[in-house]
C-alpha cells in the first residue's frame, strides 16, 4: 500500500489520444519525495537536450506534491513543469487552489502530457474514467469562462479545472495557466499547454488518500494548525507590514503600499517614485479596494486568506493574489482602479502578470525611442490606459506588434537590435524579474538572483530576513525564538548584520555565510516543491510552521518512509542538483548566471565572482556551474554523471573547454 | 397530584455558521473525512466529509452544509433562495442525505452520511471541523434547554398518530379507527 502518495501518473498522448494509468517505483518517492522532485527525474529520463519547447516531444506535467491531499495544512500546490518556450531551460511554475487535492483524490500523483493534439481539445478526468473531449467550442474563451463551461457542460460543478486563455492557445512565451484564485504563471508553461492543443484540464476525485501513521501524523498537523493561529496574533516587530505575517505577501487584506510602490520601479522597470505614496492616494486606493473586492479567500485546507475575489463594476468577477495588484498599475504609472479592471482581462487572457505589463511598457518604449514607428501601432488609442488595453489585446491574439512582444521583452528585443536589446534590461536567463532596482548589493541576493533554477523571485524571499534589523536589542528579540534555523550559527549571522561599517552589505553576510544561507533557502524551496507544501507556510516567510526540523516527522509519519534531518537534506540535495543538470545539459553557463546590470547601483565584480566560485564549490560544482561527476556519484545520481560525460561535459575535468551547449543551437533556431 | 410537570434539561450543541468569514478553504471538510476515517485519522476524503462547503467561488457564495437525517423519499417541492442578490442552488441549504442529490453519501456505497458532533470517547471539547476553521465561521455552542416531562421524546408510533390528527382531525380519526375496529 502506498501512504500519502497514490502511486500512479496518468500518462497522456496528445496524439495518438492513448491514455494509460501507470504506477510508479516507489524508489522515487524515496530518492526524490514527488512533486518538483520527481517530474524533474521524469524530464531527464525523457526529455533530452535536443527537445524544443514547441514540439510534440515536449513534456508537460501537473504534478501534486507528495503531502498533497492529506490534511497538512498547505500542502496543495500543483507544480507544472516543462521546457520553457522562454528561457529554453526547465520551467517549474507553481500554483495553489484546489487542482492539486482533487487529482490526489482521483488517484493521481502527476498527468504527463506528450504530444499535440491536432485539435483543441481538454482532458476530463473523473477517477478511473478520463477522456479527452473536443474544446472547438472553448477556443478564445477566457480561462475562467471556459472553466465555467466546461463545469456546465459536465455537470459536474465540483469538478476543479486549470484552463488556458487566448494567450495560451496563441503560444504567448508569458503565458500562464489559470485555476480560479491561482494560476502557474511564470516562464510560458501555458504556450506549451497551448501548443498541445489543450484547452484545460478538468478533474474530479472522490478516492481516499491514506496516511501511514495517522495518530502521530494528526498530532503534527494539529501542532502546525496551532502554530500557525499564534503566529498570526504575533506579526514580527520592525519589518514591512507585508512581510510580517505567514502566506504570500497579504496584498489584498492591507491597503498601505508605501513600500511597494516607493521602492519598486515603475514603468518597464524604470523609475522610482519616493515620494508618490501619500495621504491622499492612500485613502483613494483604500477605497478603490474595498469597493471591488468581496471576500478574501484561501486555497484548499489553509486558513491563511492570501487571495480576493474581485469585481469591478462592468467586469466579470475574478480572483487574485499578491503583487499582480500593483504590477498593471505601475507599469502604467496609473492607479489602483485601472490595474483591477485591466487584470481582469489580463486573467481570462492567462498572461503572467509579472512579465506582460512589462512587456507592455517596453513596446511602448520602442517607440518612444523611435526603435518601432507610429505605423506599428496603428489603431491605439491616445490614453495611456488605452494604450495598455490595446497592446494586451495585440499580444495576446500575435496582432501586428503584438506577435514580436508576445514572445517576451528578451526575444522581441533581438527581432529588433542592439538598441532594443537595452531596453530589455529587467531579465535573467531571457525572463522578466520584478521591477527591483536597488543601491547595495546583498551577497546573499545576488546568489538566489544569480543561481537559481526557478529564475525569480519567489526563489529569493525566505526565512533569513531581508535586511538586518537596525538595533541589537531587535535583533535579540528575533532570535529568541527563531527554532527554524538550521543551526544556531545562523542567529548569530543575523546578529552581527549591521546596516553600516564592516559587517554590512555588501561583504556581510561573508562569502561563506552566503552560500550557507542560500543553501538554507534553497533546501526550503526544494523540499516544498517535492511536498507540494505552499511556500507561504514554509520558505518564504520568516518564522513559518513548517521547517527542517519538523518535516522529517510530517514526511514520516505521512509516507511511513523513516527520514531525518541528514536524509531530508540529501534528498533535497539531489532534487536540486538533478535540476541544474538538466539545465547544464540544455546549455546553462555561468555567463547566463548574471543579474540585470542595473539591478544594484554598486556592484562589485571580484567579490560577484569570488561569490559565485564559493556558491558553485559548497554545490559540489565546478567553476563552470557544473555538477561534478564526485558530487553527482555522492548523490545517488551517477546515471546524471554518466550522461554528462558522454554529452562531452567536463565534469571530471574543470579545465577542459565546454561543448557547444545545445541549448545555443535552440536559441538560434527559436529566433529565427 | 402535582400540577407543575418535572423539569429536566437537555443539552442543545450548536455550531454556528458565519458564511461572512467562510474564505472557502474546506479544511472542515478534510478534517471531518479524516476523523470519522476508520482507523481514526488513518486517511481523508472530502467525499466523505459529513460538511460540504457550497462553494462557488466567482459567485461569492460559500456556504458550509452539515449533514443531516436521511430522506428516502425527495420532497413533492424544492426550494431556491437568494439571498443579498445571490442566487443560491435549488435546495443548497438543505442537509438531509436526500435521492435527489449526490451530496451526503458515501462515495462506494452510496450510505448517506450524517453529522455526530464528533462523538467520540473521551469527547471532544469541540467538533473537529470548528477546531480546524481558524477563521471562525464555525463556532461551536452549548446550551442547556428544559424540557418538561410532556416533552419526553414520543415513540414513532405517536408522531404518526399526531401528524394525522394534525390531518384530519382527531374524530375522524378515532371514527375511522372505530370503524376499522368492526371490521376487524
Amino acid at each position: 500500500m502506498r501512504f500519502a502518495e497514490t502511486g500512479f501518473n496518468l500518462e497522456v498522448d496528445l496524439s495518438t489520444g492513448n491514455i494509460e494509468r501507470v504506477e510508479t517505483d516507489p524508489r522515487w518517492t524515496e530518492q526524490h519525495l514527488g512533486g518538483l522532485g520527481t517530474s524533474s527525474r521524469i524530464l531527464w529520463d525523457r526529455c533530452p537536450p535536443e527537445v524544443e519547447p514547441y514540439s510534440e516531444d515536449n513534456l508537460l506535467i501537473f504534478a501534486a506534491g507528495l503531502l498533497v491531499g492529506t490534511p497538512a495544512p498547505g500542502a496543495n500546490r500543483t507544480v507544472v513543469t516543462t521546457i520553457s518556450p522562454q528561457s529554453l531551460f526547465t520551467a517549474y511554475s507553481m500554483m495553489g487552489g484546489f487542482f492539486a487535492p482533487e487529482l490526489k483524490h482521483a488517484g493521481y500523483d502527476k498527468v504527463i502530457l506528450r504530444g499535440r493534439s491536432p485539435s483543441l481539445v481538454y482532458l476530463w478526468i473523473h477517477n478511473d474514467k478520463v477522456e479527452i473531449r473536443d474544446a472547438a467550442h472553448l477556443r478564445g474563451k477566457g480561462a475562467n469562462e471556459a472553466a465555467d463551461l466546461i463545469r456546465a457542460e459536465l455537470h459536474e460543478p465540483k469538478a476543479q479545472v486549470a484552463a488556458i486563455g487566448l494567450a495560451g492557445e496563441n503560444r504567448v512565451r508569458f503565458a500562464s495557466i489559470e485555476h480560479g484564485r491561482s494560476s502557474a504563471s511564470r516562464l510560458g508553461i501555458g504556450g506549451v499547454m497551448g501548443d498541445k492543443g489543450l484547452k484545460a484540464i478538468a478533474v474530479r476525485g472522490t478516492k481516499d488518500l491514506n496516511v501511514a501513521r495517522p495518530a502521530e501524523f494528526m498530532e503534527l498537523c494539529n501542532g502546525a494548525l496551532k502554530y500557525i493561529g499564534v503566529r498570526e496574533q504575533k506579526p514580527v516587530p520592525g519589518v514591512m507590514p507585508i512581510l510580517a505575517g505567514l502566506g504570500s505577501p497579504q496584498e489584498m487584506k492591507l491597503i498601505d503600499e508605501e513600500w511597494h510602490t516607493t521602492n519598486f520601479m515603475w514603468g518597464n522597470s524604470r523609475t522610482r517614485r519616493r515620494d508618490f505614496w501619500t495621504k491622499e492616494i492612500e485613502e483613494k486606493w483604500k477605497g478603490t479596494q474595498e469597493s471591488v473586492r468581496k471576500r478574501l479567500v484561501s486555497c484548499y485546507n489553509c486558513p491563511m486568506k492570501c487571495g480576493a475575489t474581485i469585481s469591478v463594476p462592468g467586469e466579470a468577477t475574478y480572483m487574485m493574489k499578491c503583487f499582480s495588484k500593483l504590477t498593471y498599475t505601475m507599469a502604467a504609472y496609473s492607479d489602483l482602479d485601472f490595474g483591477f479592471r485591466i487584470a481582469q482581462r489580463a486573467t481570462e487572457y492567462g498572461v503572467d502578470a509579472f512579465s506582460a505589463p512589462q512587456v507592455m511598457a517596453f513596446g511602448l518604449e520602442l517607440l518612444e525611442h523611435g526603435i518601432l514607428g507610429p505605423s506599428d501601432f496603428e489603431g491605439m488609442p491616445a490614453d495611456n490606459e488605452g494604450r495598455f488595453f490595446w497592446l494586451l489585446d495585440r499580444i495576446v491574439r500575435r496582432e501586428g506588434i503584438g506577435d514580436a512582444l508576445a514572445d517576451g521583452t528578451y526575444w522581441a528585443a533581438r527581432k529588433f537590435g542592439k538598441a532594443a536589446e537595452e531596453l530589455a534590461h529587467n531579465n535573467i536567463k531571457k525572463h522578466e524579474q520584478l521591477p527591483l532596482k536597488l543601491g547595495m548589493l546583498n551577497p546573499v541576493y545576488f546568489l538566489m538572483y544569480c543561481t537559481g533554477e526557478k529564475s525569480n523571485i519567489t526563489q529569493i524571499e525566505g526565512q533569513f530576513p531581508q535586511a538586518p534589523f537596525a538595533t541589537m536589542a531587535e535583533r535579540e528579540d528575533f532570535v529568541k525564538d527563531w527554532v527554524q534555523v538550521p543551526d544556531d550559527r545562523f542567529k548569530k549571522y543575523l546578529l552581527d548584520w549591521e546596516f553600516r561599517g564592516e559587517r554590512a552589505n555588501p561583504t556581510y553576510p561573508t562569502v561563506e555565510m552566503s552560500c550557507d544561507i542560500v543553501d538554507w533557502q534553497e533546501r526550503m524551496h526544494h523540499i516544498d516543491d517535492a511536498l507540494g507544501m505552499c511556500a507561504g507556510l514554509s520558505s518564504f516567510p520568516l518564522k513559518p510552521p513548517y521547517h527542517i526540523h519538523n518535516y522529517p516527522a510530517f514526511i514520516s509519519a505521512a509516507t511511513g518512509i523513516e527520514v531525518d534531518e541528514a536524509g531530508l537534506t540529501r534528498i533535497a540535495r539531489r532534487n536540486r542538483t538533478l535540476l541544474r543538470a538538466l539545465n547544464v545539459r540544455r546549455g546553462l553557463t555561468r555567463d547566463d548566471e548574471r543579474p540585470p546590470d542595473d539591478h544594484w547601483k554598486k556592484r562589485f565584480p571580484d567579490l560577484e565572482q569570488k561569490l559565485l566560485d564559493a556558491y558553485y564549490k559548497f554545490k559540489g560544482w565546478n567553476l563552470r556551474g557544473i555538477p561534478t561527476g564526485k558530487s553527482l556519484n555522492e548523490l545517488d545520481l551517477g546515471f546524471v554523471a554518466e550522461d554528462l560525460r558522454k554529452r562531452g561535459f567536463p565534469i571530471d575535468d574543470d579545465t577542459a573547454p565546454s561543448p557547444q551547449p545545445s541549448g545555443a543551437a535552440a536559441e538560434a533556431k527559436a529566433a529565427s | 397530584m402535582d400540577a407543575t410537570p418535572k423539569k429536566k434539561t437537555r443539552l442543545v450543541k450548536t455550531i454556528r455558521v458565519d458564511v461572512d468569514k467562510c474564505n472557502g478553504c474546506r479544511a472542515c471538510e478534510v478534517i471531518c473525512s479524516s476523523f470519522h476515517a476508520s482507523p481514526r485519522y488513518s486517511s481523508s476524503n472530502p467525499e466523505r466529509s459529513r460538511i460540504r462547503v457550497i462553494r462557488e467561488p466567482l459567485r461569492d457564495i460559500y456556504v458550509p452544509v452539515y449533514a443531516g437525517e436521511y430522506t428516502a423519499a425527495e420532497c413533492s417541492g424544492r426550494d431556491k433562495y437568494t439571498i443579498d442578490g445571490k442566487a443560491y442552488d435549488e435546495c443548497a441549504f438543505c442537509r438531509a442525505s436526500c435521492p435527489s442529490r449526490s451530496l451526503f453519501k458515501e462515495p462506494d456505497s452510496g450510505l448517506p452520511l450524517k453529522c455526530d458532533m464528533c462523538e467520540s470517547d473521551p469527547p471532544l471539547d469541540e467538533p473537529m471541523c470548528v477546531q480546524w476553521c481558524l477563521n471562525d465561521a464555525l463556532v461551536y455552542e452549548e446550551h442547556e434547554v428544559e424540557v418538561t416531562e410532556e416533552d419526553e421524546p414520543q415513540t414513532e408510533l405517536e408522531l404518526g398518530v399526531e401528524s394525522l390528527v394534525d390531518k384530519h382531525g382527531l374524530q375522524k380519526l378515532m371514527d375511522t379507527i372505530a370503524r376499522m375496529k368492526k371490521k376487524g
